[in-house]
């Protein structure tokens, strides 16, 4: 069928920022489809709210508008662009939620808005958990028992019929927000309430638990002509019970034989077919291990997470053909774009195995609740390919970039046997390491399998890798070690064993020739000849990666995206790689994360599919010989490898190693800045808690702690007293002469963010942003203004000045990222990043300066004047930009919310406006901050807060707001004379705050942190109690005055005459 | 054991013996499926042939008393990426080595199949040797260039002697060239009364059997061995509906006059796209074979082509103009493979009944 020619402008509808169940997957399944849409020639307009991805580049789509992700904006959108179409299945939950809204609105009937690829009616159908069960039933396809509940007792009815456990799961939402699996009445209680909070129609599905069946995904894809085909299929080693997005996953299914492959093909086909699915769709199934029973667990009718992960499993882009089969291509006529001669209808084969693991923000979050369940924690995964399953998990494992290298967890000896147990029995996010370590201590396959329900054949394979643990420490022979690498045993794990260094290990196997070969990723198990640059290592005979007489560049991506670490760092990757080419090299890129745009094989020259440490990369080098390598777009993760790779006489590309260091040592920084006179808050290293009090003293508190080398201002305290600083000294960090701790003055004023790009001489500095909270909360949780609206042109110059000696100084090639402090009028520098930065998308979307690619032609020897970009400081045009974080913590439970000098979002989204205040106000709506004009705002702060927080109370309550505030606040207010209520703190009688937020008559609140163990629980559990409750809660006053900013220019005044105006309010 | 694989053009592949440890000779081909593999090593069809499969774990889920296409595997050997020792499956009975062990049939395993099956992607299909370690490679090759591969396959697996597969539905005749066991499965669940019988059976014998239609299995090798039933074939148009698959189905082209030929390294996987021409939708099919009917050879015979393979356009189904008999080159049994093309059993069911109302009608 060919091509739609009655439609010419279609609009896309992106994810929205990034949060835990809805991530990268969608930049890279928008910027597919986007590119697809105008490749056959439609104008595309694109709405996403998300600075830091690359489909919201104006390169990707005809008109893109980053405005909030709700009916009422898109609608305006709808009114002035008159779109003939709208394609909602490619920005997930998200697109397809507003898909519904919109259409309810009636919006699209107005301007005759079609909607494309698969139909709203089955939209619904599948998403609808009662609708669907319908259909199922009409199908024959079997379901759990179910029932859908509005309410507890309905629930409670339930129960009574069949029994615990039974399952809860919320309808429209994302990644199992508020589902759980309940065991006893109080669980059911617990999660059915929050379920049926945040479904958006107070709908939840209870159902039989089926927990321990095999859980098995199919990526299948449908056209107009009903032509159905599988892309993928996908086996869970975490059997059902936890969630696929946290699921340790491997493509293809390993232990399902024919008969039951089929049988699960043809159900999942027949699905779609009845759905009417015109695109991409996810099928979860539940599989008996035991027979041929299964159940459905739920279809996704839209590209998904799994559906990326099956398109870099398989390479074949999934989201691309979605797009071409939604303006009326079918399978049958596109080609396959990986071998470009066979066609797009049938069906990938691998020749490999696929292993995927989630990341989890357990790292940064010690206080989590860390076992795993029906809802969803990972913020990202990564992706390995290998030939065996051993060689695809420790390949896995190692890409993770959580200090493991094997399966093996530090200090493992110091678990009793019981704990072992309880932790394999309870999944969590170590559990893989867990049965690694119970393994080695013989407990029997059998016995984990038992403790698990995890496939015996998995569980085997792990026993394979922990047996020749033993064979490689007791010989250096050619045949264990060319065993072990076919194994996927890291250099380093082998180093361990042999102890000596991993570069030894290295050295050892070179010598002898124990090298990779790569292979490509050709969707046909080489029946065809294919022209796809994607490749994986592996111990084999051939190698398939011809190397080209060009000159190359390598690039090292930024591996899984975790909190701290965002997609922003896969946007500059792509965005070097293709100033890369531009430049005229032959750009290599080497990544390891399936979700994302880098990861694409058709944006580089080469992709490396490998893991990022320092053994796969050197390989990969050795084989390409490259001018050298770029580490500065990836993160943390590359520049962490630049020490080894140079050690290895490789050339970085860019800022050297020196001055890398320069940035990064505390030592080192110091000295630099001394010499270029720019003033640092004052700060020692300690390694003991002695020298530590000490050092308090002299510099005064309050005081910042935290371990050196940090990402994400991890373990990161302000600390206001000597005990606390004790506290945390024995508590939080061991410190030690190898893990010193590093202790500032903390600084209170305002936050600063500088990027910069400078070619060794001239520095370019695109823009200035100032922060909303002050400094204490984390750069990266701060809501950054852009331009700057209450800097003196004084202290402008200044950091412009400072920024460009700071980046001459460090002998800056490349990117440059500044935080500075401007306390009680002087500036001073927090931090300095020798390279891409979370605000280098938002940066250069804002100014129109392509930063990633100024930086990496300057990296590649160009000076900025020759790229015609100027120097110094870039005058602001009009408008206003902000850029809001957004968080995560309704997937989290028992994090504290508290905003402070450690990292905590997730994603980001982006507010323009003509004024401060109006782009603000888009900045929380798009932020997902319900913002409600009137209600009750709930005041409950910290002493040294109150002044503060009263005088914000009384322009709420001008605005008309009823004040809700805790006794100690109060007092406060009465001196300002702002009418209030006072609420029972917790414990105090009957009806708490508590009380009031879960009944909902609150409708704001602004809690700050309370030192001290009870206040501090309490105002724990109060932000909690918000976030379980969806009520926004703000914890640093400046959010709450700049909302309050917000609230006053959306309103008109409503002052009686003069001389009244106390009584009056007094009412 | 270290054993090893050494093809005509002089390339050698050592890997681990598993299964039997004799020696054998035959052609190299690879299968892309990433499942069935219990069904693959017993296709009868793989006769002569040393089958490599592309998907490197096999295994997995061990060997299970239903999934035979065949009763004797007649594969001369098995080469793999890695066999496993420990299946995983609530059916699993035996590991693959312990029933290659039991067939007497070899295998190899730990070799870079990858590059295997990209050598005979480029040189096509080759003449190789898995043999022990200490054999001269030289000689080896040698020997491989002038040994002939038998031509009597389909003899070596086509039943002996006729035997009933009882029903009570239509009485179909299905000629077992190397049948797979699916086929009589899915005559069997559509009630047909079958009687399997002997590639070299005479037509009169044949219709002794007063059969509503004639199925033609699928088999091994080259098509123009079979001589016999290409004549068989030939007089039975007409006097009775037909459907034949694979080697069924060259088999039918020859007998009206068509020709066929080898493919560079046939058609071996379970993600084959097959279009039908009168309605243009694609089915994904289960494929294997060597040989395939020449579409130029159509000219003047009462042939016409209904389905064509989507990516390299060779024939996969043929209709004739004037009789009831219709073929494909493909498996709508599958097994292993997609179940998408399975109607081709009820069109063949439906041709009977149009046949015999037809009779009636003129008698
Ligand atoms: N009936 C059930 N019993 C036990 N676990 C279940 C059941 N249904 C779903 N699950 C688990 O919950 C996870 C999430 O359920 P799912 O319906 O996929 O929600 P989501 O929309 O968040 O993906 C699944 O991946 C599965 O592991
Ligand atoms: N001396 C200080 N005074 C006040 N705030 C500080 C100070 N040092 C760091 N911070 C705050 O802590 C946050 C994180 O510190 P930073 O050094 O930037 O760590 P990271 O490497 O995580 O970015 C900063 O964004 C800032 O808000
Ligand atoms: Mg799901
Ligand atoms: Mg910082």
């Amino acid at each position: 069928m060919p091509k739609r020619i009655d439609i010419k402008t279609i609009l896309v509808i992106g994810s929205g920022p990034i949060v835990i169940g809805q991530a990268a997957e969608f930049d890279y399944a928008g910027t597919q489809a986007c590119l697809a849409l105008r490749e056959e020639g439609y104008r595309v307009i694109l709405v996403n709210s998300n600075p830091a991805t690359i489909m919201t580049d104006t390169e990707i789509a005809d008109k893109v508008y980053m405005e909030p992700l709700t009916v009422e904006f898109i609608s305006r959108i709808i009114r002035k662009e008159r779109p003939d179409a709208l394609l909602p299945t490619l920005g997930g939950q998200t697109a397809l939620n507003l898909a519904v809204e919109l259409s309810d609105s009636g919006v699209l009937d107005e301007c005759g808005v079609e909607i494309l690829g698969t139909k709203l009616s089955a939209i619904q159908q599948a998403e609808d958990r009662d609708l669907f069960r319908t259909l199922m039933n009409e199908l024959g396809e079997p379901v759990p028992d179910s029932d859908i509940v509005h309410n507890l007792d309905e629930a409670k009815a339930f129960v009574e019929k069949i029994g615990y456990p039974v399952i809860v799961r919320p309808a429209f939402t994302l990644g199992g927000t508020g589902g759980g699996i309940c065991h006893n009445d109080e669980e059911l209680k617990e999660i059915v309430t929050s379920g049926l909070k945040y479904s958006p129609v107070t709908q939840c599905l209870l159902e039989k638990s089926i927990a321990g069946f095999k859980e098995i995904e199919y990526e299948v894809m449908r056209d107009a002509n009903d032509h159905a085909i599988v892309v993928c299929n996908m086996e869970n080693i975490d059997p059902v019970g936890i969630h696929t997005g946290d699921s340790i996953v491997v493509a293809p299914s390993q232990t399902l034989s024919d008969r039951e492959y089929q049988m699960l093909r043809n159900c999942s086909l027949k699905i779609i077919r009845a759905l009417g699915i015109e695109g991409g769709c996810n099928v979860q199934l539940a599989l008996d291990p035991h027979s041929y029973q299964y159940y459905i667990i739920e279809v996704n009718p839209r590209v998904s997470r799994s559906s990326a992960l099956a398109s870099k499993a398989t390479g074949y882009p999934i989201a691309k053909l979605a797009a071409k089969i939604a303006v009326g291509l079918s399978l049958d006529e596109m080609l396959n774009p990986v071998t470009g001669t066979s066609y797009a209808c049938f069906e990938p084969a691998l020749d490999y195995v696929v292993t995927k693991i989630p990341r989890w923000p357990f790292d940064k979050f010690e206080s989590a609740k860390r076992n795993l369940g029906t809802q969803m924690k990972a913020t990202g995964e990564i992706m390995a390919i290998g030939r065996t399953i051993e060689e695809s998990l420790l390949k896995a494992v190692r890409s993770l970039e959580n200090d493991v290298y094997h399966l093996e967890l530090e200090d493992a000896d110091t678990f009793s046997d019981e704990w072992m147990e309880r932790r394999i029995r309870k999944a969590g996010d170590e559990r893989l390491f867990y049965i690694g370590e119970a393994l080695r201590r013989g407990t029997t396959v059998e016995q984990i399998h038992d403790w698990s329900q995890i496939d015996l054949f998995f569980l085997h394979k792990m026993e394979n890798i922990i047996r020749f643990e033993e064979k490689i420490a007791s010989s250096r022979d050619y045949d264990v070690v060319k065993k072990a690498k076919r194994l996927g045993f890291s250099d380093k794990t082998i180093a361990k064993l042999w102890n000596c260094s991993e570069k030894e290990v290295y050295e050892w196997r070179c010598k002898r020739d124990i090298v990779p070969v790569y292979k490509m990723v050709d969707t046909c198990a080489a029946e065809f000849e294919s022209v796809t640059p994607y490749f994986y290592g592996t111990y084999e005979d051939e190698n398939e990666s011809i190397v080209s007489d060009r000159k190359k560049v390598v690039v090292l991506g930024s591996g899984p995206i975790r909190i701290g670490q965002g997609v922003e760092f896969d946007y500059a990757t792509v965005h070097s790689v293709w100033a890369i080419k531009e430049a005229g090299y032959e750009a290599i890129i080497v990544n390891n994360n399936p979700e994302t745009v880098s990861t694409d094989f058709s944006i580089s020259d080469k992709l490396y599919f490998e893991p990022l440490t320092i053994e796969d990369v050197m390989h990969i080098i050795d084989l390409e010989k490259p001018e050298g390598v770029v580490v500065q777009f990836g993160g943390q993760t590359a520049i962490n490898l630049a020490d080894k790779l140079v050690e290895r006489g490789v050339t970085i590309l860019g800022t050297s190693l020196e001055d890398l260091d320069r940035a990064e040592n505390r030592d080192h920084f110091e000295q630099t800045l001394q010499e270029l006179d720019i003033p640092q808050p004052e700060g020692k290293t300690a390694t003991s808690t002695e020298q530590a009090l000490v050092i308090a003293d002299s510099i005064e508190y309050p005081v910042l702690v935290r371990p050196s080398y940090v990402l994400g201002g991890r373990a990161m305290e302000i600390v206001y007293r000597a005990e606390e600083l004790q506290q945390y000294m024995t508590s939080a960090v061991k410190a030690s002469p190898d893990h010193p701790v590093l202790i500032d003055r903390y600084l209170t004023g305002k936050e600063i963010e500088v990027d910069a790009i400078c070619d060794g001489e001239n520095v370019l500095i695109p823009g200035i942003m100032e922060h909303i909270e002050r400094a204490g909360v984390h750069s990266g949780d701060s809501i950054a203004v852009y331009p700057p609206q209450s800097l003196s042109q004084q202290h402008i110059d200044q950091l412009a000045l400072y920024t460009e000696r700071l980046a001459r100084g460090l002998n800056i090639k490349g990117l440059i990222n500044i935080q500075y402090v401007i306390s009680k009028g002087e500036i001073f520098v927090l931090e300095v990043n020798p390279r891409s930065s979370r605000t280098v998308p938002f940066l250069s979307k804002i100014t129109g300066v392509p930063m990633a690619n100024l930086a990496t032609k300057a990296i590649l020897g160009a000076t900025l004047p020759s790229l015609g970009y100027g120097t110094g400081l870039v005058q602001p045009g009009p408008g206003v930009f902000v850029k809001v974080p957004v968080f995560s913590f309704a997937k989290l439970r028992r994090v504290d919310i508290t905003l402070g000098p450690e990292m905590k979002s997730t994603g980001e989204v982006m507010g323009r406006d003509a004024t401060f205040e109006k782009a603000l106000y888009k900045g929380l709506v798009a932020a997902g901050v319900s913002i409600k004009n009137h209600g009750s705002v709930l005041l409950t702060v910290a002493d040294k807060d109150k002044p503060e927080a009263a005088s914000i109370a009384k322009r709420f309550h001008t605005l008309g707001y009823k004040i809700l505030a805790t006794e100690g606040t109060a007092s406060a207010l009465n001196e300002l004379g702002v009418p209030f209520e006072v609420v029972n703190k917790i414990g105090q009688g009957e009806k708490t705050l508590l009380d009031l937020i879960q009944a909902g008559e609150i409708q704001l609140v602004i809690n700050t942190l309370t030192k001290g163990k009870q206040p501090a629980r309490d105002g724990f559990r109060i932000r909690r109690e918000s976030v379980e409750n969806s009520i926004p809660c703000l914890t640093s006053l400046d959010t709450a005055e700049a909302m309050v900013r917000v609230f006053e220019s959306m309103d008109f005044e409503m002052d009686p005459m003069a001389g009244q105006a106390k009584e009056t309010t007094q009412l | 054991m270290k054993r090893q694989l050494i093809l005509e053009d002089g390339t050698v592949f050592i890997g681990e013996g598993f299964g039997s440890d004799i020696e054998t000779v035959g052609e190299v081909v690879f299968n892309t499926g990433m499942t069935g593999y219990q069904e693959i090593l017993s296709d009868p069809s793989y006769c002569g042939q040393m089958v490599t499969l592309t998907y490197p774990l096999i295994g997995n889920y061990g060997i299970n008393r239903d999934d035979f296409e065949s009763i004797q595997p007649s594969i001369k050997a098995l080469i793999v990426r890695e066999a496993s020792d420990m299946p995983s499956n609530f059916r699993s009975e035996l590991t693959i080595d312990e029933l290659l062990k039991e067939k007497n049939i070899p295998g190899l395993s730990g070799i870079d199949t990858r590059k295997l099956t990209r050598m005979i992607r480029q040189h096509g299909t080759l003449k190789g040797r898995l043999t022990s370690m200490d054999a001269e490679v030289n000689e080896v090759v040698e020997s491989l260039q002038h040994v002939v591969l038998s031509t009597d396959q389909v003899q070596q697996v086509s039943t002996p002697t006729p035997y009933p597969s009882p029903g009570r539905g239509k009485r179909v005749v299905l000629v077992d060239f190397g049948m797979k066991h699916g086929i009589l499965r899915e005559l069997n669940q559509r009630d047909c009364d079958v009687v399997v019988v002997p590639y070299n059976t005479t037509v009169s014998s044949i219709l002794a059997l007063h059969p509503d239609g004639v199925m033609l299995s699928n088999g091994p090798g080259d098509p123009k061995d079979v001589s016999e039933a290409i004549d068989m074939v030939r007089e039975l148009l007409g006097k009775v509906p037909v459907f034949g698959i694979c080697l069924g189905h060259q088999l039918f082209a020859l007998a009206c006059g068509a020709d066929t030929f080898k493919l560079k390294f046939g058609h071996r996987g379970s993600n084959h796209p097959v279009k039908e021409i009168t309605t243009g939708k694609v089915a994904i099919t289960a494929q294997n074979h060597g040989y395939t009917v020449d579409p130029a050879s159509l000219e003047n015979t009462p042939l016409h082509i209904t389905h064509v393979a989507l990516n390299d356009g060779t024939v996969e189904g043929l209709r004739h103009d004037k009789v009831p008999a219709f073929t494909v080159q493909y498996h709508p049994e599958a097994s292993p493979g997609p179940e998408d093309a399975n109607d081709l059993f009820d069109q063949f069911i439906t041709m009977m009944e149009q046949f015999l109302k037809e009779e009636v009608a003129h008698a």
